[in-house]
């Protein structure tokens, strides 16, 4: 089967053939991730050399590295953004692009989230919130709804989860979107938008994990998760006429973002020009 | 920014900005001088006492050499951000003291298997936690060397004067560059915070290094592999068209993860450790005072090795056969070298701000006939000339 994808799949040439097939579980959204991105670089027609792919811990940062072909930077848990950030201040015109889960970058690695939105840093995040902590057998996650059952609430969630997309709006980035794995042709949309915008982009993208989540949450199909996704799913702009109440439980989905602001590796250069430029004349 | 091909425009600009002469200034300073003479253009900090100054140096002066300083949200990312920067060429360094480089020592690790050179300064100050904050000390020895997770080799290496900080720092990123490994400085807040004179070089007088790049897409192919015997593998940055994958999970010589195989993991740790062995003349460094003729011998090291000087001095004015050893490359241990000075004599003392670190590596070298005493001193005062001679006079 590994073979015919070779033939069959149009996305394959950006796929590093030598690492497949993907430790993903059947049912997994992050393959949707990976085709839906595939498919935005391939619409855009950017050459993978000139991309980096930074990932951090978890199954997530596992769907673009080490299967894109691009260089590939798999990092420690929750620090993926950071690295990124040396990365993109390095290689300016190259596309920097984040591929990692909901615990790495919201979780241990929010901090960094936060301050490079904060930045508004030129680097595209793809965060893949799946509810939970997949890959160490699924503990609760910051984003775990109320009231969900994991390994390490096996009651019941008592917290509430984060609302990522609408912190990192908050926190200045230029552009932010959230869609879930039912919603691919609107997922490529957003994906495309958010690595032409110039500024720091995130896409949430909610996913399904039938194997950790699912099956202790009565949704041990794929399928059934999907239905879920979709059953649920307010788009942004009737969601502003809802109260937070109504909307417990729901997935806002759209753009929530797409503005102008200025970008720090940008503004990073220039300064350097003010400075240096002084010096070159004397 | 400096570029291999472009040091004749480099040079012309650093002497214009620095001209060669004599300064007055702290080895926090001197610190970032040093990287900014050694080609570093990328540094990523986050403010603490007593290295603060080293960031404010490095935002103030890199611009003017168009370098990039960035000032990150934590620790942990500003040791991130400069190993992603060394992944596209940028020689790399931040700067902290004993918390900061406790936070920072998971990417630590991370560079070390990675190959990623990086320049990290610890300027230590006393702890344990926030301790005596503003306060220099010696108590991060085996931070430096054991901080980080797992079976790793370190290199690590520590001035003892301002003018020494400006040098060492230099050789950090020489050393950093040519093994592909972090290189530690484990400065202290007592020299950090010190005025005093220091030459700066005209830059020509300055060895500079460079990483070694693939020759070829052939070489490029292996990222972690031994391509030359070298054991140091070329680095295929980032942005070149080489599609380099980089993790710190145990990976094949083409940088694609392998856990399960125990031999990979096997040869991928054992030459990180060779590789350090192999290179060793070239790491170690020290300085030696009257050690042909002596029977006492002080080994100390960073702050304590000028106090140690100067009592060795004075005790050498009233007759006491003392002599002084300074490592100043700390990790890897010059083992061999102690193990043939201590044969020369019947007493060792060994003075440093801590409560006994460096004299641990010393004992695995010394024989059982010999006394061997710790000078040690906390509180965050250093030792002076008068405390290490009375132990002198005593032994």
């Amino acid at each position: 089967m590994a073979k015919e994808i070779y033939t069959k799949y149009k996305m394959a040439k950006y796929l590093r053939k030598e690492a497949l097939p993907t430790a993903l579980c059947p049912g997994c959204g992050g393959g949707t991730v990976l085709n839906a991105f595939a498919n935005a670089i391939d619409q855009l027609k950017i050459d993978p050399r000139d991309l980096v792919v930074v990932s951090g811990i978890g199954c997530s940062a596992w769907i673009a590295s080490p299967y894109f072909l691009a260089d590939t930077l798999h990092t420690t848990h929750g620090r993926a953004i950071a690295f990124a950030t040396g990365v993109k201040v390095g290689l300016p015109d190259k596309k920097v692009v984040v591929i990692s889960g909901d615990g790495d970058l919201a979780g241990i690695g929010g901090n960094h989230l936060i301050h490079a939105a904060r930045r508004n840093i030129d680097i595209t995040v793809i965060l893949v919130n799946n509810f939970i902590y997949g890959m160490t057998g699924g503990q609760v996650a910051p984003t775990t709804p109320f009231g969900a059952k994991t390994t390490t609430t096996p009651y019941r969630n008592i917290e509430h989860p984060l609302n990522i997309a609408e912190v990192v709006a908050e926190a200045g980035a230029s552009y932010v979107a959230r869609w879930t794995t039912a919603h691919v042709y609107q997922l490529i949309e957003s994906i495309k938008r958010a690595l032409q915008v110039k500024g720091f982009s995130l896409v949430e993208v909610i996913s399904q994990c039938p194997v950790q989540f699912g099956r202790r949450n009565k949704m041990k199909e794929p399928a059934e998760m999907l239905r879920w996704f979709l059953k649920n799913s307010i788009p942004i702009s009737k969601a502003k006429n809802m109260s937070r109440e109504e909307l417990e439980g729901k997935f806002v989905i759209g753009e929530f973002v797409n503005r102008q602001r200025p970008e720090f590796t940008e503004e990073l250069n220039k300064l350097i020009e003010e400075v240096a430029g002084d010096e070159d004349a004397g | 920014m400096i570029v291999r091909g472009d040091e004749p425009k480099q040079i012309a600009l650093l002497k214009k900005l620095y001209p060669k002469g004599n300064y007055f200034m702290q080895g926090d300073e001197a610190i970032a001088y040093g990287a900014i003479f050694a080609g570093c253009r990328f540094y990523a900090g986050y403010p603490i006492t007593p290295a603060s100054e080293i960031a404010e140096t490095m935002a103030r002066e890199l611009p003017k050499v168009r370098g990039y300083y960035i000032q990150m949200e934590d620790e942990i990312g500003s040791i991130a951000a400069i190993i992603g920067a060394s992944w596209t060429g940028l020689k790399s360094m931040t700067a902290t003291s004993g918390p900061g480089f406790s936070l920072m020592q998971e990417n630590l690790g991370y560079a070390v298997m990675t190959e990623t050179p990086i320049v990290v300064v610890d300027v230590q100050r006393s702890g344990p936690s926030t301790g005596q904050a503003t306060k220099g000390a010696q108590g991060d020895f085996f931070q430096a060397r054991w901080g980080t997770h797992g079976d790793h080799p370190i290199v690590a290496i520590s001035p003892i004067s301002v003018e020494d900080s400006f040098w060492e720092t230099i050789r950090a990123f020489n050393i950093s560059e040519k093994l592909r490994i972090p290189v530690v400085l484990l400065a202290d807040g007592i020299i950090g915070h010190t005025r005093e004179q220091i030459r700066i070089p005209d830059p020509e007088e300055v060895e500079i290094v460079y990483r070694k790049l693939p020759k070829n897409e052939e070489e490029a192919k292996y990222p972690f592999g031994d391509v030359d015997g070298s054991l140091v593998p070329p680095m295929p940055l980032f942005g070149h068209g080489y599609f380099t994958h980089v993790t710190g999970s145990t990976h094949k010589e083409t940088g694609l993860r392998d856990v399960y195989t125990p031999e990979v993991h096997i040869k991928l740790v054992n030459r990180l450790h060779k590789k350090i062995e192999k290179h060793e003349r070239e790491i170690e460094n020290w300085e030696e005072y009257f050690t042909d003729d002596m029977e006492i011998l002080v080994i100390s090291w960073g702050v304590s090795a000028r106090p140690s000087l100067g009592a060795v001095l004075k005790a050498r004015e009233e007759g006491i056969k003392a002599g002084l050893f300074i490592p100043k490359t700390v990790h890897p241990f010059p083992g061999k070298k102690v193990k043939e000075l201590a044969r020369k004599v019947r007493a060792i003392l060994v003075p440093e701000m801590n409560l006994g670190q460096l004299i641990l590596e010393v004992q695995r070298y010394v024989n059982d006939d010999v006394i061997l005493k710790g000078v040690n001193k906390i509180g965050g005062v250093p030792l002076t000339v008068e405390e290490i001679l009375r132990e002198i006079r005593g032994v």
